[in-house]
């Protein structure tokens, strides 16, 4: 394979099985020694739009996905040739995108004719699924049980699409008997289905293909297995190594996979998963529960924090530790997409409650960074007793990379400060007993637990005065409004500087690339690309965008030659901001609001034509389905 | 530390602004009664309100007090309990601020059985906002500072209690402060969720349902009348048996529907049921010895999900 990466993928009718085969064969790969990425698209919908699911194989680590395809594995026509009937506009298939020599495999119940493809090049793989299906249950005995068996077409498919490649079939019939553990007979049968199709392949062969793909020659035995992780998981891992006790939630995508995975999690590390009535309820309930002292996260998407605003507002006045807000951004406004990737909730995260209240907002880039963030935040919050914003997004959340291990050794909790009694609580600040809202030198009010003796307090969402009582004083007000604020500049200058941002990439280039979020992986594998046709450009990855880190990221834009924002949104929220807090406008942008993540290609396209025709604003999408 | 507890352990020393006169007041009085008699200890005593003038109910307790949002005091008093089940939590409102603005949070509540008690002051009208009809006025009643009659219909707050599913369903008078505050423990005695509707009077914004309203029907009878007084069994015996719960929901029901010249109040409905803490603790055995606040979330071992991904 060299230095070229191939991308297989499946595409079929939601409901059909594609998550299952892709994920199979993409361990599959990684047990070879490979290396992989992936991502899925699908439709807000159960079962029969389109959704499909793209596998980038290389020997080393990419970040992002590409365009450009080498196999398609089709599990009915529209994968191949687009919607038949689009009453607008709509995507055109995937073997419009197929590299040149690049492969179809498909159901030979498909006529499809070389002549309408357009396109001499190809190799046209059909494969009678149905027919190998059946010989599959007559070997099993199960021929009465076809119907309810048909999914395994998926596996005969992906097994004639290891032939085309030339890779280790038995691999992949291992991950699959591994995945059926516990039901030894039906991933024999399922082992079997895809030799089945592998063999028929094989024998259809009837040229070298031009991108093969094997296993890695290993040096001694079996090398060390590699994790295949999502941000979902990364984010979720951090949690409770963080010590999350509890997470409130109400389903909505592309947030409800983490919750249902912290969920199945629950009985293992003593935690407790509500699925509440609406969000309104797990924002609150989930004040109530850092109030009461558990570290405490709800998860949700845009609709979803629409709805918390109010309580964010409430955490942040009376200075709860927490909770963390996890949004997992999707396309909107509105419904908008909401399963499609976008950055649009950055403006809407920064300012998160009406009047002017501290929380916090950081975004991680990539599983480990999602993992150090998610475990990091709740040390913030209980140190600052604020509320605290994590963005991710779709794309994030179910995109899989390879990694060797999550770094977890830094890891180390930091509760914050608690009130400690002395021999006489009542006695305390002249008779008034404990106050949870002293005002101290740095504006962190030691705080006790209900339940606690002698540390009473009263809290409410009106201002209030140290004791914790309704007060409309303006000397208080004041003294309040610097306290409360106060704590994000403390924050800002706590805050280790590499976890507010990061300049990656040599210090001086030819370009400077200004991101935040989950556009990191094809920044840097553009970036990579970039650099081997002779432009050097560094990445300026921000991190904490509450508060935000104003003075360094100026001193790094300063010293740019040329500066280009990449975010996966209309307005370039992220490079008003940068304009707001330090007065640069960044030199050039390029948005992305087509729904889709960018791939690799469309973002070297982009910054090329940025370098050649000096345009400000630089458009990009490869329209992917 | 053994404190010697007094009715004057429950009461803060805030200046309160309520109207003179207030039906609040009574509440407010009961609960600490209420407290005193069960003898639970101030700081194991966490109070949440919602906003209004029976928002500002905790500042006048000496309890923990999480004076909260409009229409959230139910849920924010849900997470502390989850997150403390050793916590006694009580969670207050108006009708407004239950029923309107918050009745999704009271209607789900039911369906939990968390073990906490929630008291609605029900005064039909939203007093802090000076006068608007609340969910409870009926169809066609002007009070003094209405423009108009309202338009719709009244909710029937047991009735719905009823439908949510709360073990313990209870209506008091808030100027039976007596009667009232032995209500108000057996609710927060009632392992479950407990619910009680308090009628409550607002003297400045509703000049129809005053004291002299409750006290003097048109035959010069007390309105208000006691359900255990005509021999009314609210406690469902044999929790198991469908039909008698269904009996005693229906009769409940049919109870909450008397207005105007008979009133009844005391408990309405009472019935045994696994709480939601029983339920997680069958399923997360260290759950029910502990609160989660009490587990060790230090040096989780992560290798295993790790692992899993391999």
């Amino acid at each position: 394979m060299g230095a070229r990466d191939v991308t297989w993928l499946i595409g079929g009718p939601q409901g059909g099985g594609i998550n299952v085969s892709a994920e199979a064969f993409a361990r599959a790969m990684v047990r070879g020694g490979l290396r992989v990425f992936s991502n899925i698209e699908y439709h807000s919908n159960i079962m029969g739009e389109h959704s499909y699911y793209r596998v980038r194989i290389s020997e080393e680590d990419r970040h992002s996905i590409l365009d450009r395809i080498n196999v398609v594995v089709a599990l009915d026509e529209e994968t191949l040739s687009g919607e038949p009937h689009p009453k607008f506009t709509a995507h055109p298939g995937h073997l419009a995108e197929l590299a040149p020599g690049g492969a179809a495999v498909y159901d030979a119940a498909i006529k499809l004719d070389p002549r309408e493809v357009g396109r001499d090049d190809l190799v046209l793989v059909p494969v009678p699924y149905l027919d190998i299906l059946r010989q599959t249950l007559r070997e099993f005995g199960k021929e009465d049980q076809l119907s309810r068996l048909r999914v395994m077409m998926n596996t005969i498919a992906v097994g004639a699409s290891i032939a085309v490649i030339d890779y280790d079939i038995n691999m992949f019939c291992n991950v699959i008997r591994d995945g059926f553990r516990g039901r030894r007979d039906i991933g024999e049968m399922n082992a079997r289905a895809s030799l089945l199709g592998y063999e028929y392949a094989r024998r259809a062969l009837k040229s070298d293909f031009p991108y093969t793909v094997h296993p890695k020659p290993s040096q001694n035995g079996e090398p060390p297995r590699p994790m295949l992780i999502r941000g979902m998981h990364a984010c979720a891992f951090g949690k409770i190594k963080a010590g999350l006790g509890m997470q409130t939630y109400y389903p909505i995508s592309p947030a409800t996979d983490e919750s249902v995975f912290l969920e199945t999690q629950q009985r293992n590390y003593d935690m407790v998963v509500v699925q509440t009535e609406d969000e309104i309820s797990a924002i609150n309930m989930a004040v109530g529960a850092a109030h009461a002292g558990v570290r405490v996260a709800t998860s949700t998407s845009g609709p979803g924090a629409s709805l918390m605003v109010e309580g964010i507002g409430f955490a942040a006045i009376t200075e709860a530790p927490g909770p963390v807000v996890f949004i997992w951004q999707r396309g909107g406004p509105s419904t908008g997409l909401p399963t499609r990737e976008e950055q649009a909730d950055l403006r809407f995260a920064l300012q998160l409650a009406h009047g002017e209240a501290p929380h916090l907002v950081v975004a991680p880039g990539d599983p480990q960074e999602a993992f150090d963030d998610s475990f990091e935040v709740f040390n913030w919050t209980d140190r600052y007793q604020l509320p605290a914003v994590v963005m991710l997004d779709k794309y994030l959340s179910t995109a899989f990379w390879t990694i060797d291990n999550l770094d977890t050794s830094k890891c180390k909790i930091d509760r914050g400060m608690y009130w400690q009694p002395n021999g006489n609580p009542a006695a305390e600040n002249d008779g008034l007993g404990y106050l949870r809202y002293q005002f101290t030198e740095n504006g962190i009010s030691p705080r006790s637990i209900p339940g606690q003796e002698g540390g009473i307090f009263w809290t409410t969402t009106d201002e209030h005065d140290p004791q914790g009582h309704i007060t409309e004083d303006p000397i208080n007000r004041i003294k309040m409004m610097e306290k409360r604020m106060g704590k994000l500049d403390l924050a800002l200058r706590e805050i280790p500087v590499d976890r507010q941002f990061q300049l990656q990439g040599p210090a001086e280039a030819d370009l400077t690339i200004v991101g935040w979020g989950s556009t990191k992986g094809s920044i840097l594998d553009a970036m990579a690309e970039l650099s081997s046709k002779g432009l050097t450009c560094n990445y300026l990855q921000i991190r904490l965008l509450r508060p935000f880190p104003a003075d360094g990221v100026a001193k790094i834009l300063k010293a740019a030659r040329r500066t280009v924002l990449v975010e996966n949104n209309y307005t370039c929220q992220l490079g008003n901001l940068i304009r707001e807090t330090t007065g640069i406008s960044l030199d050039h942008e390029i948005p992305k609001y087509d729904g889709r993540p960018f791939s690799q290609e469309e973002l070297v396209e982009a910054l090329t034509k940025v370098i050649e025709s000096g345009e400000k604003r630089v458009f990009v999408s490869h329209l992917s389905a | 530390m053994a404190v010697k507890l007094d009715l004057k352990s429950y009461k803060s020393d805030v200046h309160n602004n309520w109207c003179p006169g207030c039906g609040d007041f009574g509440i407010l009085n009961a609960i600490q009664m209420a407290l005193f008699s069960l003898k639970i200890e101030p700081h194991r005593v966490a109070v949440f309100s919602g906003i209004g003038c029976s928002g500002k109910t905790p500042h006048y307790l000496n309890t923990y007090s999480f004076h909260t949002l409009h229409g959230r005091a139910v849920p924010t008093a849900t997470g502390a309990k989850i997150a403390n089940k050793d916590l006694t939590v009580l969670a207050v409102g108006g009708d407004g601020d239950g029923y309107g603005i918050g009745s999704g949070y009271f209607v789900n509540a039911g369906r939990r059985n968390l073990d906490f008690t929630y008291i609605v002051f029900n005064n039909g009208v939203y007093g802090l906002t000076k006068g608007q009809a609340s969910p409870t006025l009926a169809k066609g009643i002007k009070t003094r500072h209405l423009p108009e009659a309202t338009l719709l219909e009244g909710l029937n707050p047991i009735a719905l209690a009823i439908g949510a599913g709360y073990t313990f369903i209870a209506r008091g008078y808030a100027l039976d402060v007596r009667y009232l505050s032995n209500l108000i423990a057996q609710a927060i005695s009632h392992k479950g969720s407990a619910f009680m509707d308090v009628l409550q009077t607002c003297p400045t914004y509703n000049d129809l349902y005053t004291k002299e309203w409750f006290d003097h029907g048109s035959e010069g009878q007390s309105r208000i009348y006691k359900l255990e007084d005509t021999g009314y069994d609210p406690i469902v015996h044999d929790a198991n048996d469908p039909q008698e719960v269904i009996d005693k929901k229906l009769e409940a029901v049919r109870r909450s529907y008397e207005w105007g010249e008979q009133i009844p109040v005391g408990v309405y409905y009472k019935i045994d049921r696994p709480t939601y803490e029983d339920e997680l603790g069958r399923r997360r055995p260290s759950l029910a010895t502990k609160p989660i606040t009490e587990i060790d979330l230090n040096d989780r071992d992560i290798e295993p999900l790790c692992n899993a991904l391999r």
